[in-house]
């Protein structure tokens, strides 16, 4: 009976993970065959002749090229600002003294509970009024800063030495130089590790770039895939190929950062 | 700089953004939810009146706003409990002395988590076709009929539970994973060689170790999964028969779709409330029980 | 939208030739998304110069004070020539006296079937009335195999239903839209006929999500009638072989007791008023309003153009299933005018969709639809009242 433990288990984890995995490798044989290929009883698993035709008429004619670049800038734009705002916040909570600073700290945890839909009617009616609907302004704008960011630089900034600042500070070092020269370096960690998931949310972002950006020429993947699915129900193996271009960046940039990704999970989770 | 003065710079910025661009919305939704702001009053602010709580009694008077809710609540009840017990399942197997290529494992059962909504909708649409799907060709190889998935009323929402099990579940299982492999070795030796069994070994080691992430994560879990919409948007567009027409979808297609803007904004913060509460219950229940 | 974006982004080098320093740049949308896209747009300020759109949106738009009015454009134009099109198509862009579209193209509802089909059952011309309708598709129920169903009504399209209560003498809504009047005996008629032919069998209970692909599976035969507009056409020929292009046909709308009436749909061309290229936005209405431009588009689309110069040419005058669609554009009725209409239409389609998966009787969903409509114009109510009043 024993013996038998270790295939078990490692079988029904086989057989979960093939499962798991199966659909996003379907989404890949899908988007290599030829256009309604896939709509025959028993369905396909492999595609008889492998094209790449869904991918050309994709960046010819329905212009994915472009939603693929905005999908980039934005990400990037976002993931780049927010860093510094959040990470400067973070430190600050954790190590810098300043009036109602925990007071503050409580009160923007409370705030987490609120979920975000609850803001997004009048915020894009104050974005109308600032001029920022329909730009990527009105994406990256609101994004500059996050409550989740915030506590999680937080809480691994608190891990800093005092000491360490101290001394700094009576060798008579800015706060900005300290900052600069002690805390980002040893925040680094933490602050790819904010990137990842920064990143990962906002090229996944859809409820609000849906709503934000009104000009199909800005349109980001996710909101491009979701008109193109309703435009062309029929077409199975486009709308494949088009998810194999909005998954497969994110699922690469998990695969070679997993290690931060997972540790930003378990940071708030798990007490160490 | 130094001292308070520096200290105000690092955190103005943040704070300005997240006052400005998320707790000014938030009072101004709960403003703009007393009022009956929509179409008309966008193209000539002299339409708009005030009506006070009017728009949550009629909410609670609509019955497409009780059934948002049922299907939202059936998505919770049956959802919840289906992920954190996949994810607790796997996790456990994951750690499980005997398994080889754990890394392996674990990124495969946690890619769907970082894949795009949008994109596994589509996908999971076509995986759920009456005629040409892969999951009634299963079913039709096990010997079963085949399930009409998006199309008949009472099976559309279990297929989004479906898929929104197999989003998530990675997520939790590695958050269980961390807290299994924070309990050190040692313990389970000195109570090995004290004679306790497996089982015992994970009644009295294992378990009180993770109540408090199990109760986290259902807190959290449930939080998200009440804020469910863009499967609906994708897959179903709230059908067939509304069976799919969750609270938040409901909201958008009253805010962004007819733009009855108060209405809407009194939707949300009926959210808002249910979570707030039901979480509040969580906490207070786990406190009682002497966990968090 | 739709397929006409398509289309005429291939037109658009043609006009900007003719009009050096003016460039169009071409937006599509899904049908499913347009509606609120474009008020999004406009409650962002983020509207087009020039926009398609479906003609019971502009009431609307025009309520929102959106649209400029075209009255001083159509009339100093030479080719925009109000006598050419039909006069029901053109009245759906007149609100309030002003003129606020220009039509593009029409589209009304009628009745797509297998001619071969229909003989094998015993019937060698279509129906012309509800019961000659009646007859044929209990025949062809009582004929077919099992996967062939006599008709096709998916659950998420309004405008069957919508077609049938036009037939009727009643209007749809009472007291200048401010009260639905879904509790008519004639709206009980039409919703009656449509329910009876779920009840019956003779329609699946479907919406489009099981539908692979409509157009092959109306050529593989697993369904003898369709009620679908002019875009089937093109669609069919497309996508049908050459072989099966004969077996296939129109026919007007069969009403109560004759040829009955349809809806006159169909898009307009409008501009915004934020608009700040009106001028130019007007050259592309002309244009796009030219009657051999309108054959091109024609040509591509097979949208039916909404002007009789247009009609004249050749090929269209042939054209055997264009035929039927001209008769039926002679019947066709508009939609009730009222901003709202957009949501009235989604209640019908989900208390007829409920009706036929419950089982409502005729008059409990009657009166849930009056009642949802009341809800609906009740701010319509209160602002005619106060500018009647006030």
């Amino acid at each position: 009976m024993r013996r038998l433990v270790a295939p078990a288990v490692n079988g029904v984890l086989l057989i979960i993970s093939i499962l798991t995995v199966l659909p996003l490798v379907w989404m890949l044989a899908v988007s290599l065959m030829s256009p309604g290929e896939a709509s025959r009883f028993p369905p396909p698993l492999w595609p008889s002749r492998a094209t790449l035709a869904n991918y050309r008429e994709l960046f010819t004619q329905a212009g994915l090229g472009r939603y693929f670049l905005n999908s980039v800038l934005l990400t990037a734009g976002v993931t780049l600002s927010s860093l510094l705002f959040n990470v400067a916040a973070g430190y600050a909570f954790a190590k810098l003294r300043f009036a109602g600073r925990d007071r503050i700290f409580k009160l923007l945890l409370g705030a987490l509970v609120i979920p975000s839909q609850v803001a997004m009617i009048p915020l894009f009616l104050l974005l109308r009024n600032l001029g920022l609907v329909n730009t990527y302004g009105g994406i990256i704008v609101p994004a500059l800063a996050s409550i989740f960011g915030i506590f999680v630089v937080r809480q691994y900034a608190l891990t800093i030495p005092d000491d360490m600042l101290e001394a700094a500070r009576i060798d008579g070092a800015s706060e900005f130089r300290i900052f600069r020269s002690i805390v980002v370096p040893v925040l680094r960690p933490i602050a790819i590790t904010l990137a990842v998931f920064t990143s990962l949310a906002a090229w996944n972002d859809f409820m609000w770039p849906l709503i934000v950006l009104n000009d199909m020429d800005l349109y980001t993947l996710p909101v491009a895939l979701a008109s193109l699915s309703r435009e062309h129900v029929q077409d199975n193996e486009l709308m494949m190929a088009g998810a194999v271009l909005t998954t497969f960046p994110v699922l690469l940039v998990f695969l070679a950062l997993q290690r931060y990704y997972i540790r930003g999970l378990t940071l708030g989770s798990v007490k160490e | 700089m130094k001292g308070a003065g520096a200290a105000w710079c690092f955190v103005a910025p943040a704070l300005v953004i997240i006052g400005l661009f998320f707790i000014v919305p938030v009072v101004a939704a709960l403003a703009l939810s007393l009022t009956d702001f929509d179409i008309y009053a966008l193209a000539d602010r002299g339409n708009l009146r005030l009506v006070g709580l009017r728009n949550y009694v009629q909410l609670l008077q609509t019955p497409l706003f009780w059934k948002a809710l049922g299907n939202t609540l059936y998505f919770v009840v049956v959802g919840v409990p289906l992920s954190i017990g996949v994810s607790f399942g796997t996790a456990l197997l994951l750690h499980s002395r005997v398994t080889r290529f754990q890394a392996a494992f674990r990124t495969a059962l946690f890619a769907p988590v970082v894949t795009t909504l949008v994109a596994v909708a589509v996908i999971w649409r076509y995986l759920l076709h009456p005629h040409y799907g892969l999951l009634n060709y299963g079913l039709s190889r096990l010997g079963l009929p085949p399930v009409d998935w998006l199309g008949d009323p009472s099976w559309a929402m279990p297929a989004i539970i479906l898929l929104a099990v197999w989003k998530n579940f990675g997520y939790n299982m590695v958050i269980f994973l961390v807290g299994l492999q924070s309990i050190p070795e040692p313990l389970y030796e000195a109570a090995r060689i004290d004679g306790a069994s497996a089982w015992q070994q994970f009644l009295h080691i294992t378990l009180p170790t993770l109540v408090p992430i199990v109760t986290m994560v259902n807190i959290l879990t449930i939080a998200g999964y009440f804020q469910l919409f863009a499967e609906p948007y994708v897959m179903t567009q709230g059908g067939p028969l509304q069976s799919t027409v969750s609270v938040l979808y409901f909201m958008y297609e009253e805010g962004f779709k007819w733009w009855n803007l108060g209405s809407a904004s009194a939707v949300a913060f009926l959210l808002f409330v249910l979570i707030f509460g039901v979480t509040a219950v969580q906490l207070r229940v786990s406190r009682w029980q002497g966990v968090a | 939208m739709g397929r006409e974006g398509e289309v005429v982004a291939a037109l658009m080098p043609e006009f900007e030739r003719l009009n050096p320093g003016i460039r169009v740049k071409v937006q599509q949308l899904p049908w499913t998304a347009a509606h609120e896209k474009l008020l999004t747009a406009f409650a962002g300020d983020v509207t087009p110069d020039i926009c398609q759109l479906g003609n019971t949106w502009v009431p609307e738009l025009v309520a929102l004070d959106a649209l400029e009015p075209l009255d001083r454009y159509a009339a100093s134009s030479p080719i925009v020539d109000a006598a050419d099109y039909f006069a029901g198509i053109w009245d759906t862009n007149r609100i309030g006296g002003r003129l606020y579209g220009v039509p593009w193209y029409v589209d009304t509802r009628l009745v797509f079937y297998r001619r071969d089909l229909l003989s094998d059952a015993g019937f060698s011309a279509p129906p012309r009335s509800w019961p000659q309708w009646t007859q044929m598709l209990a025949a062809i129920e009582r004929r077919s195999p099992p996967d062939r169903h006599a008709i096709l009504l998916p659950l998420n399209e309004v405008e069957p239903l919508l077609a049938l209560a036009l037939q009727q003498d009643e209007p749809l809504l009472r007291d200048d839209g401010r009260w639905g009047n879904f509790r008519s005996a004639g709206f009980h008629r039409a919703l009656a006929f449509y329910l009876e032919m779920f009840q019956r069998g003779w329609a699946p209970v479907v919406a489009d999500a099981a539908i692979s692909n409509v157009w092959n599976e109306f050529g593989r035969g697993r369904f003898v009638f369709y009620v679908s507009g002019p875009w089937t056409i093109g669609e069919l020929q497309r996508r049908l072989p050459a072989d099966q292009q004969q077996s296939w046909t129109t026919a007007p709308l069969p009403g109560p007791d004759g040829p009955g009436a349809s809806i006159a749909g169909g898009s307009s061309l409008v501009l915004f008023r934020a608009s700040r290229h009106q001028a130019a936005a007007w050259r592309l209405v002309e244009f796009l309003s030219q009657p051999t431009v309108q054959r091109q588009f024609h040509a591509l689309t097979g949208d039916l153009p909404p002007r009789r110069a247009s009609w004249q040419d050749p090929q269209l005058a042939a054209d055997a299933h264009a035929r039927a669609f001209r008769e039926q554009l002679e019947r066709a009725k508009p939609a009730p005018q009222v901003p709202e209409w957009e949501r009235i239409a989604a209640e019908m389609r989900l208390v007829a969709e409920r009706a036929v998966r419950t089982g409502l009787s005729v008059d409990e969903a009657a009166r849930e639809l009056d009642a949802r409509t009341d809800r609906i114009l009740e701010k319509r109510r209160w602002i005619l009242t106060r500018r009647d009043g006030g």
